[in-house]
Parts: structure tokens; C-alpha cells; sequence
């Protein structure tokens, strides 16, 4: 679990360099903070009943996690270790309040579909975890992109699990059918939504799933 | 007072804190390779719970709400400071479980040396937030109520923990396809107790 790497940037060194890119684009596969780094599961799984929360989900982590470490990563030299915990708490709180009254503000039905998980951004590992693991020990840029692309890998999961979920589960995507109307029983056809996919236990036995690709498909990342 | 146990065993069979919201799911994966560990944490989750779900349900109904501080003064009577919930409940947690930690280490130090390595991963930990904020959304009345959902969540956590860490327990001896191993087969075992959970869905209280 520890990525603790540190990189030297020098200030002549061009915004999308090769690594920061390597560094927006490793958490989407080979060092996903979902499926390999285990983080960040807590809040994620009940929101994937419907494509559009889960993607809304998915841009208001991205937002705070690349938010909340450049901040920490600028004040990584100001606060003192002992009580670097509320700091991050504080920062991270802040920034979700903010994301939260947004949401209210210009998506109310799906802040109200998301109900108590978008408060509970404040303790997703994915935030701590990066902040701890990357942005006290770097500088702000490289820290902000580490942090856009590990929520980018988390949307990535999020979004897949809920893919799968709504097509399954309802028929539809992002409230479109998908499934014409005709085929179902009720219609005279022969088709029936899958009623158990939408049912919360469903969401960790797909995500099982993923994983289980995943990791049959990279030798390196199967540990216990 | 039916209404209370209503709420206690609603919180711990049906609306469980793992099986139907994940809440606490990085600890409940990280920390369940053996039962008495998990036994350690899930105690203490029990014990965050029924403390910060009351305290956070005083907070939120007598300063946070909307025109809750009517009772200071008439004239602040129009102010709502619920937007500020987020940032009072994790504070509120932080603190307790910082102070928790020194009491318990002073006054029970058996209880410290089985329960104080937990204490501090839990300020983070989502089943005690979520616990907060599922008390502020479902609006219970009373501190009653609000007291037995805290008790009663943490008590299904621990179900959870101990459950899954007894079945990890006797996992090491089965032969697990290797990619699948750890975290995959936990996950779809969480699921499969989680469908086991959902014959409670229809005991009415």
C-alpha cells in the first residue's frame, strides 16, 4: 500500500511533463486506489444504483482530492506533524461543504440522491490517504495532478460498477432506456430487469468482479 | 419507548452499517484477518458510536438546525447554520475520540492495551461520521432515539467485522483462484452475507 514516492521537480520542468503524466494516468489502472490500493470504498458503493449520481460522485471527489492536496502540499512546510491530522481534517471539511452547497445549488435532485455521501467525502480514505501518502512530501502541482488522477481512478470504478448496475438493474443509462420497452414481460416480450443488481450487496460482488479481472489480467498487483 | 427499540434493532439487522450503506468499509477490510483484532475495533467503533451520534443530535438540535438558537435569544431566531454540520460533526468527533483516548488510558488501562491502538483510526473512520449525518437526515426526535440508532449501528458494525473476520479465518485453508485472493473474495463474501442480512428487510417494526 505505501507509494510513498518522492519526486524532485524542478521548476523549469514543463506542466505535463512525462511524469506528471505518469502520474494522472497510473491511478487509473496499474496503482488504482479501488482495486489495488484498497481505499476510499467506503462511500463509493451506494451511490452506484444510477449512472449520473455515480458520475457526479465521481467529479466532486476528483474536485476535492486534487483540491485538498495542493492545498495540504502548500502548507505541508507551515503546520506542525503533531497536529497535521485536524489540519487536513479541516481543509478537507471545508472543501466538501463548499462542494456540497454547490451540488444544492445547481444539481438538487442528485445532491439529494447522494444524500449523506457527499458529507462523508471528508472521511473517504482516497482523501487522507493521498495526503498523507503523496502531498506532505511534494510540491503543490505535481501533488494537485496526483490527486485529479486518483480521483479519476476511483470515478473510473465507480462509474463501471454503476454501468453495469442501471443497464442490468433498471434497463436504462443515464436515464435513457437502453432496453426497448417491447421486450419486456409486461410489453409481451421475454425480458425481465435483474431486480437483484440494485440491491446494495450486488454493488460489492461486482466490484469483486472488477478486481478479480484486474487482477488476473496484471501478474504484479495479486497480493493478499 | 417501543418506537426507541424499533430504531435499536432496525439500525443493527436491517439498515446495517456494512451491508446497506458501506460505511467503514476500509477498516472493516483491512482490519478482519483475525476475530479477536476485529472484536478489539469493532468494540470501539461501538463505543464512538453510542458516545458522538448523541452529542452531534444536542449540537445539531439546539445550535445548528434551522432557527435552533431561538433559545439564546428571539432575535436569533432566523439563523440557520446547518451548512455548517460537516465541519462541526468531524471536529466533534475528532475531540471526543482524542478525549476518549486519555480517559481511557488513565481510568481502564486493561480496556487501553485491548482498545487504545484502535482509537485514533477511528476519527477517520466513515461509519462514525455517517452515523452523524444519517441521524441529521433521518431527523429523530428524540435523544432517545438518536442514542439507540448510534448504539444499535455500532453493535450491527461489530456483527459485521466479527462475521467476516471469522470467515477470513477459515478462508486461509480454502483454495482461492490466486487472482481473486484477499480483497476480491472478501468483497464478494461481504455481498453474500449481505444478501443474508436482507432476510431481516421484512421484519416490520
Amino acid at each position: 500500500m505505501s507509494k510513498e514516492e518522492t519526486i524532485n521537480v524542478t521548476s523549469k520542468e514543463p506542466l505535463f511533463s512525462a511524469k506528471n503524466l505518469k502520474l494522472l494516468t497510473d491511478p487509473l489502472g496499474r496503482s488504482n486506489p479501488v482495486t489495488v490500493l484498497v481505499l476510499g470504498i467506503c462511500s463509493a458503493l451506494a451511490v452506484t444504483v444510477k449512472l449520473e449520481p455515480a458520475v457526479v460522485m465521481a467529479i466532486s471527489v476528483t474536485a476535492v482530492v486534487g483540491v485538498s492536496n495542493a492545498i495540504m502540499s502548500l502548507l505541508r512546510n507551515t503546520i506542525p506533524n503533531r497536529i497535521r491530522i485536524i489540519v487536513q481534517l479541516v481543509v478537507v471539511s471545508l472543501l466538501v461543504i463548499l462542494v456540497d452547497q454547490v451540488l444544492r445549488a445547481f444539481a438538487y435532485d442528485v445532491s439529494k440522491q447522494l444524500s449523506v455521501f457527499v458529507g462523508l467525502i471528508i472521511t473517504n480514505c482516497i482523501v487522507m490517504g493521498r495526503i498523507e501518502a503523496f502531498a506532505l512530501g511534494n510540491r503543490p502541482w505535481p501533488s494537485f495532478i496526483d490527486g485529479i488522477g486518483n480521483g479519476l481512478g476511483y470515478g473510473l470504478i465507480l462509474v463501471a460498477v454503476s454501468f453495469f448496475r442501471e443497464l442490468l438493474g433498471a434497463g436504462t443509462l443515464w436515464g435513457y432506456r437502453i432496453v426497448p420497452s417491447s421486450f419486456y414481460i409486461a410489453n409481451g416480450g421475454v425480458y425481465e430487469n435483474n431486480g437483484l443488481i440494485i440491491l446494495p450487496p450486488m454493488a460489492l460482488i461486482l466490484l469483486g468482479i472488477i478486481i478479480w479481472i484486474q487482477r488476473s489480467r496484471s501478474k504484479n498487483t495479486a497480493k493478499s | 419507548m417501543g418506537n426507541v427499540v424499533g430504531i435499536f434493532v432496525k439500525s443493527i439487522f436491517i439498515d446495517n452499517m456494512i451491508f446497506a450503506y458501506f460505511l467503514g468499509m476500509c477498516s472493516y477490510l483491512a482490519i478482519s484477518k483475525s476475530v479477536k483484532i476485529s472484536a478489539g475495533l469493532g468494540v470501539a467503533v461501538v463505543f464512538m458510536l453510542a458516545i458522538t451520534v448523541p452529542v452531534n443530535y444536542l449540537l445539531y438540535k439546539y445550535v445548528l438546525s434551522n432557527g435552533a438558537l431561538a433559545w439564546v435569544s428571539e432575535s436569533l431566531r432566523g439563523i440557520d447554520l446547518s451548512f455548517l454540520a460537516f465541519i462541526v460533526f468531524i471536529a466533534v468527533i475528532a475531540s471526543i475520540v482524542q478525549v476518549v483516548e486519555m480517559a481511557v488510558e488513565r481510568f481502564a488501562p486493561v480496556l487501553y492495551s485491548s482498545l487504545g491502538i484502535f482509537l485514533p483510526l477511528i476519527a477517520v473512520n466513515c461509519a462514525i461520521l455517517g452515523g452523524s449525518l444519517f441521524m441529521q437526515e433521518r431527523g429523530y426526535q428524540t435523544l432517545g432515539e438518536a442514542a439507540a440508532f448510534g448504539l444499535g449501528s455500532g453493535i450491527g458494525w461489530l456483527l459485521a467485522i466479527v462475521g467476516i473476520a471469522a470467515i477470513r479465518e477459515k478462508l486461509s485453508y480454502s483454495n482461492v483462484p490466486a487472482p481473486l485472493q484477499g480483497l476480491g473474495i472478501a468483497f464478494i463474501i461481504t455481498g453474500l452475507m449481505g444478501i443474508a442480512f436482507m432476510c431481516f428487510m421484512g421484519v416490520k417494526l
